[in-house]
């Protein structure tokens, strides 16, 4: 059943949240992905393993995480290690999303959260890559959580922050870095997106509840491929914005 | 080694094994000497203008807060620093005591970007390297093992990379491409810790960060503790011992020592003092205001613990 309060973070975060395949393991980034894992272990998805990279691993956090290296990244955990065995897990293979945010993305889903402009001389110097780049470089899957507008889905990003597809189809395997990796979704604000298999470019899977494919294509600034059977995502259940607003983040801090 | 590609960034630490091995053989007492100190002493003596200096873990979580503030306080120039910082290296910055950053992450984490940084890079006043978060610990325990580099398939194909100090190279061994990320032994690292002994034996709750690496990368390190226990406790339980005293140059004993952060157990973030500085530092002005009133009109921690308040610290405490 729909609730229609909803707002557009918390349409996000739900739609972010049934990406999670339960009994899986994902490294969380900080802010909506947090929101995002929690949803997912309370509904469909409680055995998944959430990771962060400090080195809280299975957490059960009775409070919404609020930084990536706090206390509740390990509260009821399995264990709690540091970063080096968090990146090196990820780089063997154990590690199967990665939950990430950009300031912007392009149509191989490679993200940039480094500078606008020139790397030496920025028009705006960005917090840089954080556990992002080993993120999408080693995770087996990685998931995008972005606002979606012209001036972050662009045709071309400033700086190369996090790899996507690179340049496309074998890129990524012929620089070296890990087979079978890479970028399979991305949650907008508006919208759900996946990649085309043969051209790894983005494609729009499925909008929100009340927008339409134009606007989708009116906010992105490269030409976004559209899947022949564009759906429309389920709207927050009752029982999801219950769980959001109830127990996962009460003092509405990010809803 | 084939090398395929060199990023552009400057190596602004490059690592001399040899010379570390001479340091750590001449220049670390193997004897248990008493090391308790002070912040100022400990700054004082170890953090010299120009070091190679790094932070652990970061600013809001377990991070010497106490020490961050004395260097502040005696305003050390030019430092070269490694960072993965969110408010420790905002405030270094915004007392324009940095001048090279090897750079993975300065911001405020679900706050945004820092302003402090945005003003400093801007203005062209820092220069940045980048690298991801794992890089930065990767090189760190290049160092600690003692090695000049050391391989990771992160940062491949990516700007992070052109705009770092690390190599792709063709793997030896099977021909791939791999990254190598050159050694870092930093001059000087801070480390908070729990408890510690009055030789620096050290132990940590909770996730340890990049304290392993960190502590045996540093030439010089100085620890911060909440508490400072017999050395009975250490060896009651050596398992718990992720710095060993040999590593350790200074022990300050510093209860709230990563105020305003969180200390896992102990106390929680102070949100107030937190927001204040992401309010202040919008602009640079409010950022010197802040520092004013947080390290410069206060002579030390205890004068900093009570311009915070006993009650306020109180109701931070984890129960």
């Amino acid at each position: 059943m729909a609730d229609p309060t909803y707002s557009k973070s918390e349409l996000m975060i739900c739609v972010a949240a049934r990406l999670f395949q339960d009994g899986t393991t994902a490294f969380i980034g900080t802010g909506i992905p947090m929101l995002a894992a929690m949803l997912a272990m309370k509904t469909h998805a409680p055995g998944v393993v959430p990771i962060f990279e400090f080195g809280g691993t299975g957490a059960q956090p009775t409070q919404l995480p609020n930084m990536v290296g706090g206390a509740r990244t390990f509260e009821r955990a399995i264990a709690a290690s540091g970063i080096c065995d968090i990146m090196e897990a990820a780089q063997r293979g154990f590690i199967d999303y990665g939950f990430i945010g950009g300031a912007q993305i392009d149509p191989f889903g490679n993200l940039n959260s480094t500078v606008i402009g020139a790397h030496d001389h920025p028009k705006a110097r960005l917090p840089g890559s954080g556990g992002g780049n080993d993120v999408g470089s080693l995770c087996w899957k990685t998931v995008a959580i972005m606002l979606h507008d012209k001036r972050r889905f662009v045709p071309r990003l400033d700086f190369i922050t996090t790899p996507g597809y690179l340049t496309g189809p074998g890129a990524r395997e012929a620089v070296g870095l890990p087979k079978a990796t890479g970028p399979v979704n991305v949650v907008s604000t508006l919208a759900l997106m996946d990649y085309e298999p043969a051209s790894c470019r983005m494609r729009l899977r499925a909008t929100h509840p009340g927008v339409t494919v134009a606007e989708v294509i009116a906010n992105t600034g490269f030409d976004l491929l559209i899947a022949e059977d564009v759906r429309v995502n389920e709207p927050p259940s009752v029982d999801e914005l219950r769980l959001l607003r109830a127990e996962i983040d009460p003092e509405r801090l990010y809803i | 080694m084939n090398v395929i590609a060199q990023g552009q960034g400057e190596l602004i630490q490059p690592p001399d094994l040899e010379a570390f091995r001479e340091w750590n053989r001449t220049r670390k007492a193997r004897q248990l000497v008493d090391k308790v100190m002070t912040e100022a002493e400990a700054v004082a003596q170890f953090v010299a203008d120009g070091c190679y200096i790094g932070t652990e873990l970061y600013g809001t979580v377990r991070c010497p807060m106490s020490l961050t503030r004395e260097v502040i306080r005696q305003r050390k120039k030019n430092l070269r620093v490694c960072g993965q910082g969110v408010l420790e290296l905002d405030l270094w910055l915004a007392a324009g005591l940095v001048s090279q950053l090897d750079l993975t992450y300065v911001g405020l984490e679900v706050f945004g970007t820092s302003h402090a940084l945005r003003r400093a890079v801007e203005a062209g006043a820092v220069t940045c390297v980048e690298w991801s978060n794992g890089a930065i610990a990767w090189r760190m325990k290049a160092a600690a093992m003692g090695v000049p580099f050391i391989p990771t398939r992160a940062m491949l194909g990516s700007d992070t990379l052109a705009h770092s100090a690390a190599i792709v190279a063709t793997d030896p061994f099977t021909g791939a491409p791999v990254c190598l990320l050159p050694a870092l032994i930093l001059d000087v690292g801070l480390i908070h810790v729990h408890r510690a002994d009055r030789f620096g034996n050290a132990q940590i709750d909770g996730i340890t960060g990049f304290a392993f690496e960190m502590a045996r990368a540093c030439k010089r390190l100085i620890l911060s503790a909440e508490e400072i226990i017999a050395t009975d406790e250490i060896r009651a339980h050596p398992d718990r011992t992720i710095i060993p005293y040999y590593l350790v140059d200074a022990v300050v004993p510093a209860p709230f020592g990563a105020h305003p952060g969180e200390m896992a157990y102990c106390y929680e973030r102070d949100d107030a003092v937190y927001r204040e500085w992401i309010a202040a530092s919008v602009t640079a002005e409010g950022a010197l205001a802040y520092l004013a009133k947080y390290v410069d009109r206060v002579p030390d921690h205890r004068a900093y613990l009570d311009l915070i308040g006993e009650q306020r610290l109180a109701e931070l405490r984890v129960a």
